[in-house]
Parts: C-alpha cells; structure tokens; sequence
C-alpha cells in the first residue's frame, strides 16, 4: 500500500473522498446549527486536488488571515484534520456562539477557546461521519489553534501531503446564517490509511 | 521601481535588480534568497521540506531544502551571478501549530532551517542574516538591488534583514 500517491488516485476513489467531503460537511453543518441554535444552510462543497502553489489563491490569497483548527487522528486511521475558516467568519461565529459582538482586532482567551470549541465540534462530526461510513474507529486529539496567514498556516498540511505527492486535496464548504462562511476542511490520513480507507469502502487497495 | 516576481509553495525563481522577489505566508517552509552583491542577480526559494533523499516521491526539486539551494544556485549562475559571490539571507521555519500530529513531523520547521544551514555550508554559501523559528507566519520581500529582505508578520512591525 505504501506505493499509493494522490498522484495516481482514480477517478472512482476521489468520487468517493468527493462524497465523503459531502456527507461530512453536512454533519458538520448540522452540528453547527445545533451550538448556534440557529438554522444554517450549506452550499455543495467543492472538492478540489491542487497543487501547493494554487492553495493560497483558493483561500482569497495567502496573506489572507485565517484561524485553522488542526487536529490529530488515531485509531484504525492515522494522520490529522484541519478546518480553516477566514477571520471575520471566525468572529461572527464566536461572537454568536458567545452571544455578543467580537470587538477590536484580537481574539480573547475566551475567544479563543471558545474558537477551539467551535473547530472541535465541525471536525468531530465531520470524522464521525467518516466513521459511520468506514466503520473505521476514529479518535481525534484536542485540538490546537492558530490565527495567521492563509499560506503559513496551510504549510502544516502541505508539509505532511509533501510526503504522498505534489497536490493536497482541499473540500471547501459555504455555510449561511446570517452571513455567508466560507469553511475548508483537509483531511489528511497516513499513507497506510489510503489503503485502510479504500478496503472499508469495498474497493480494492 | 522593478516588477514583483512571486514565487510560490515549493517553487522558485530567479531576479534581477531593479526588480523584487516575494514569497507569501511562510509557515514551517523556509524561503532562502541568494544575492550576488556585484551583478546585483538574486534568487529566492521556498523549500517545504528538509530532505529529498527521505522521501520516495522526490521528483519535485524546489520541494526540498537540499535540491530546492541547489537548483536556485544553478538558476541564478545562469541568469549571471557569480558563484562565488554568493550570499544568503533565510527566513521561516515557524512551528505553526504547538502539536503535530505525527512523530517525524515534530519541529519540522526547525528542521527545514537545519537542513538549509547545512546545505548553504556545504555550498560555501555565506548566510547573512536570518529570522527563524517562533510560531508565526512570515511573508518576506526581497531585493537584490541592496539585499534588503523584508519580514512581513500578523500583528508585528515590519522588519529588515
């Protein structure tokens, strides 16, 4: 299995990974109206294979500031997840989670851990989803938060797809409250749990 | 004023003065400008990991810290520079995240920042300055026309190296 790259991946397993992304994104949706407490629809997300130098545009550039959540995976799969959403997006959701406005510039501690609330609960419905689907029994580490640059915050992912290949696959996902989020999840398994993902779907490794 | 050339994620490029060069959002990459002070002929590239001969999947040159110097030394002594003039200035490095999840992944910034040491060493490359390390990420610009590099960063004061 250690011969698998994104570079050769089929057509009908990045279907697969397509529909995952779906199904996955909508439990995250779902998860999120639940802690808002408030309807929020979802957009068909986007899957795309890039390449490491498209990635920052994909996000608006990348000096594009960000908050990425990024977690460990382990269980029957390894690897991490991260889910990155663009600042002001951050603020309103923290600032609705929180029941008042953000102000100024700067997350505060509370801010921050309540941030890290909101990443956890998107990405433990979204590898729960994968779990469902796998039944693969997937555990996921406390999380860990970053406010930065679209690109620096992105070189985490890109440096442990670096070792798969050249392209890092990227599912974008639109959230509506009151205002539109743009949400991304990568999802980035060990090079072993390719092949442990494709044989729990039926497919042949 | 010159053209802004960007360089991208595992990419590079050369540069001659009175243009610049930028790399944007610099995580646990490492972007490394060459300079020959003379011609004014300059390069920069951002290396994504430390070592080529790791990895299996290696046929991406400017992906790794070893291969990545090497080929922007041969790029900017074609464009004109002279080899033995050459200077570097290396920015970068960052640990972005205060977990990572698997074990050789740990401190790979730090280790992106050994290995261009170690290879501008090999090469007899002098460094000139550097901003490494931390846990932010670092846009930088750079111009061969004096070889000021320029340090952008969230919520600092720009800085020159």
């Amino acid at each position: 299995m250690g011969d698998l790259s994104l570079e050769q991946m089929s057509q009908e397993y990045f279907d697969i990974l397509k529909e995952l992304g779906n199904i996955g994104a909508g439990n995250a949706t779902t998860a999120l109206a639940q802690m808002l407490q408030c309807k929020v629809d979802m957009s068909v997300p986007q899957v795309n294979l890039l390449e490491f130098k498209e990635l920052g545009a994909a996000m608006g550039g990348e000096e594009q500031i960000m908050a990425g959540i990024y977690l460990g995976v382990e269980g029957d799969i390894t690897g991490s997840i991260m889910f990155l959403l663009e600042k002001t997006s951050a603020k309103h959701l923290v600032g609705k989670l929180m029941g008042m406005a953000s102000e100024g510039e700067e997350f505060s501690e509370m801010e921050f851990s309540a941030l890290k609330e909101v990443g956890n609960i998107i990405t433990g419905a979204y590898l729960n989803s994968l779990s469902t689907l796998t039944n693969l029994v997937i555990y996921p580490s406390i999380p860990d938060l970053t406010v930065d640059m679209a690109g620096a915050i992105l070189s985490v992912p890109a440096i442990e797809f670096g070792a798969l290949g050249d392209r890092i696959l990227l599912i974008q996902t639109q959230f509506f409250d009151e205002i539109s989020i743009d949400g991304y999840f990568i999802l980035i398994p060990d090079l072993d749990s390719y092949g442990r993902i494709l044989s729990a779907l039926g497919m042949a490794g | 004023m010159g053209e802004m050339i960007k360089v991208g994620m595992a990419d590079l490029n050369v540069c001659v003065s009175p243009d610049g060069i930028t790399t944007l959002g610099l995580g646990s990459c490492v972007g490394i400008a060459l300079r020959d002070p003379v011609t004014k002929i300059g390069g920069l590239a951002h290396v994504m990991l430390p070592d080529s001969t790791a990895i299996r999947n290696n046929s991406n040159i400017p992906k790794f810290a070893d291969t990545g110097i090497e080929e922007l030394v041969k790029k900017v002594v074609a464009k004109g520079a002279n080899r033995t003039r050459l200077v570097a200035k290396i920015a970068g490095g960052a640990q972005m995240f205060a977990f990572q999840s698997k074990s050789d992944m740990v401190r790979v910034g730090e280790r992106n920042v050994e290995a261009t040491k170690k290879k501008l060493a090999e090469m007899k490359i002098p460094i000139l300055a550097e901003d490494t390390g931390d846990s932010y990420g670092r846009t930088v610009i750079f111009y061969p026309e004096n070889g000021d590099f320029i340090i952008r960063a969230v919520g600092k004061p720009e800085k020159v190296i």
